[in-house]
């Protein structure tokens, strides 16, 4: 049986290999089955198998692909891979960047500072070509095997049909060997933007097409360019309407050209083509190496719901963005955090299968703010009209010389993290004078604590754990409620300001109920057993 | 209630309004078009409040 490449890859990290699943006589039931070895696919499955779920991962190929792709990846994605153990070395292997300039023409008419606000463990922004990115997480992943993961991945098993009903879910996958079927209680289809398996289940992909397309290269070269993100709008080079310049590691620069929706692609990706706007830009004295070049064109577009029974998408399968504000794979990271908890509770049937509408609410909430931030700056960068062209010249023309137009230029608002504010699982606000970026729903700052950080002692990851942190307020040495027992940690702000302005505010102490994922369920001034319980079973979807 | 002064406000209605056509004596269409945008931005910015301009689109919107 051949199988055709979809694409080339960078590592043959998991060769195929015939399973024992493929000879059995009825399908062998797995009880979560991951669609798609990406990184969004390959961090839930991490995410559950670290909390003690058994989990297959299914892939096409047989490997990670080549090419860049996603290059800037966010503080908060960053801190969940560290929670799951593999934040360190990609940092470390990633370029660290605050600053970035926006050009008109020749001149420069904005400028921002990411601002590192000190007291975190990681920085803002790191930029990173994507098959890297790809094979810190995998590496972890196969060192954690050896040590018994219960994660097994499976390279060259396409999914070629999906069938379920209310007990499950049954697959049937297409592999060198031929045909068979695997059964699987849940299903995560992480398989990409244009995703076969929402395909398969006939679920509508709605949205917005961007008549543009950019043509990307990356170059490797010698260059004295600071570690900074320039962009251009009608660069001084003409190699495109809009340009980007972005540093990642081993010497590669990405460069972005807007080149127009009308364009000859096969002709624009020649190979004396790309070098030829590269040269136009970078100067034909400058010597270079073209690493990758790709056309792309955008979509931002999102599922109505991110789940279909016992199949659930994450990722770009479920909502797809331009990618001014690098809000792609940073969101899907976001997703599977969510995701990761809440099925793992249902599995351990600790909590209701309808805690699972609130990843579609949660995650959806997350995806209408970037497919709003990032239609946006779209708008902004590509405009549809005439007269959209027109505010959006002026808009630069006076950001020249007049501070006020400065914050209408829009090259990319950057990945934030969302605060589920109108979750359904949070319990009201009851800490007077706490600090409005802790509220519930928030996702967790990180604050310093002696020689390391508060986000790595929240919430074991093994299981999932919730968290009880107590600020200067007394709390019992043990609590469980509704089957789930949590995990106490204890501090004082007293001599530690950073902790005080996150945690506390002007309240003189405070107690957290903080989920699994980091994110605030409940917050009060001191610790009353009743509330906490309560709280609890609200934050399971006891209440739903 | 509408935080938009919506009554007359402007002393010398006259010489304003000839201020404004005067400032476009001369420039093309395009030009016009882009004087006009610099300018609408720039009083944006000075009201400042998204209700006044919210408000203000909608009178413009007949």
């Amino acid at each position: 049986m051949t199988m055709q490449e979809r694409y080339p890859l960078a590592y043959k990290s998991y060769p195929y290999a015939k399973s024992p699943d493929q000879d059995a006589a009825a399908p062998v039931r797995h009880p979560v089955v991951v669609v798609g070895g990406g990184p969004i696919g390959m961090a839930v499955a991490l995410d559950l198998a670290l909390k003690g779920t058994r989990v297959l991962v299914l892939d096409d190929h047989e490997g990670i692909g080549m090419g860049s792709r996603a290059i800037c990846f966010a503080k908060r994605p960053l801190e969940i891979l560290d929670r799951l153990g593999c934040g360190e070395p990609i940092v470390e292997k990633g370029v660290v960047w605050n600053l970035g300039k926006v050009f008109h023409g020749e001149k420069q008419v904005f400028e921002f500072n990411l601002l590192p606000e000190k007291g975190h463990k990681f920085p803002a922004f790191i930029n990173l070509q994507q098959p890297y990115f790809e094979k810190f997480i995998l590496d972890h992943v196969r060192a954690l095997q050896e040590q018994g993961l219960p994660l097994e991945i499976r390279g060259k098993n396409r999914v070629d049909a999906v069938e379920q009903d209310a007990e499950g879910v049954t697959l049937s996958v297409m592999t060198p060997d031929g045909p068979y079927r695997v059964a699987a209680d849940w299903v995560i289809a992480c398989d990409g933007a244009s995703s076969p398996v929402r395909e398969m289940l006939g679920l509508g992909f709605e949205g917005e097409v961007f008549k543009d397309s950019f043509l990307i290269a990356d170059v490797r070269m010698k260059a004295d360019f600071p570690t900074e993100r320039w962009f251009w709008f009608d660069p001084p080079s003409g190699a495109g309407a809009s340009q980007l310049l972005h540093k990642q590691p081993d010497d590669v620069w990405r460069i972005d050209f807007q080149i127009g929706w009308d364009v000859d692609r096969k002709e624009e990706l020649k190979e004396d083509n790309v070098r030829r706007r590269v040269a136009q830009m970078i100067g034909e004295e400058v010597a270079f190496d073209l690493v990758w070049s790709s056309i792309y064109t955008f979509q931002c577009r999102r599922m109505t719901k991110f789940h279909d029974g016992r199949v659930i998408f994450a990722g770009d399968a479920a909502h797809q963005v331009s990618p001014f504000g690098a809000r792609g794979a940073n969101s899907g990271l976001q997703d599977t955090e969510n995701l990761a908890w809440k099925l793992q509770m249902i599995l351990d049937g600790t909590a209701p299968v309808a805690l699972l509408d609130t990843y579609d609410e949660e995650r959806i909430y997350g995806a209408r703010e970037n497919i709003l931030n990032s239609t946006r700056a779209t708008d902004f960068i590509t405009p549809k009209s005439e007269i959209s062209q027109i505010f959006r010249n002026a808009v630069l023309d006076l950001a020249e010389n007049h501070a006020f137009a400065r914050p209408f230029v829009n090259s990319g608002r950057l990945s934030v993290p969302c605060t589920y504010d109108e979750s359904r699982l949070n319990s009201a606000d009851a800490l007077p004078g706490g600090p409005a970026r802790t509220r519930p729903g928030s996702p967790c700052p990180d604050a310093p604590l002696g020689d390391g950080f508060l986000l790595g002692k929240l919430g074991a990851v093994k299981d999932a754990r919730f968290q009880i942190l107590a600020i200067d307020a007394e709390v019992p040495e043990r609590f469980a409620a509704h089957g789930v027992s949590c995990d106490i940690l204890q501090l004082s702000a007293v001599g530690n300001a950073l902790l005080r302005d996150r945690y506390l505010g002007t309240a003189q102490g405070a107690v957290y109920l903080i989920r699994p994922d980091q994110h605030v369920a409940a917050r009060w001034q001191i610790w009353n057993e009743a509330d906490a319980t309560s709280a609890l079973g609200r934050a399971i979807g006891k209440e739903l | 209630m509408g935080k938009l002064t919506t009554t007359p406000n402007v002393r010398g209605a006259d010489d304003v309004y000839a201020m404004l056509i005067d400032a476009h004596e001369g420039k093309t269409k395009a030009e016009s078009d882009a004087f006009n945008a610099r300018l609408i931005l720039t009083l944006i910015n000075h009201i400042g409040d998204a209700e006044v301009i919210a408000e203000a689109l909608a009178v413009a919107e007949g």
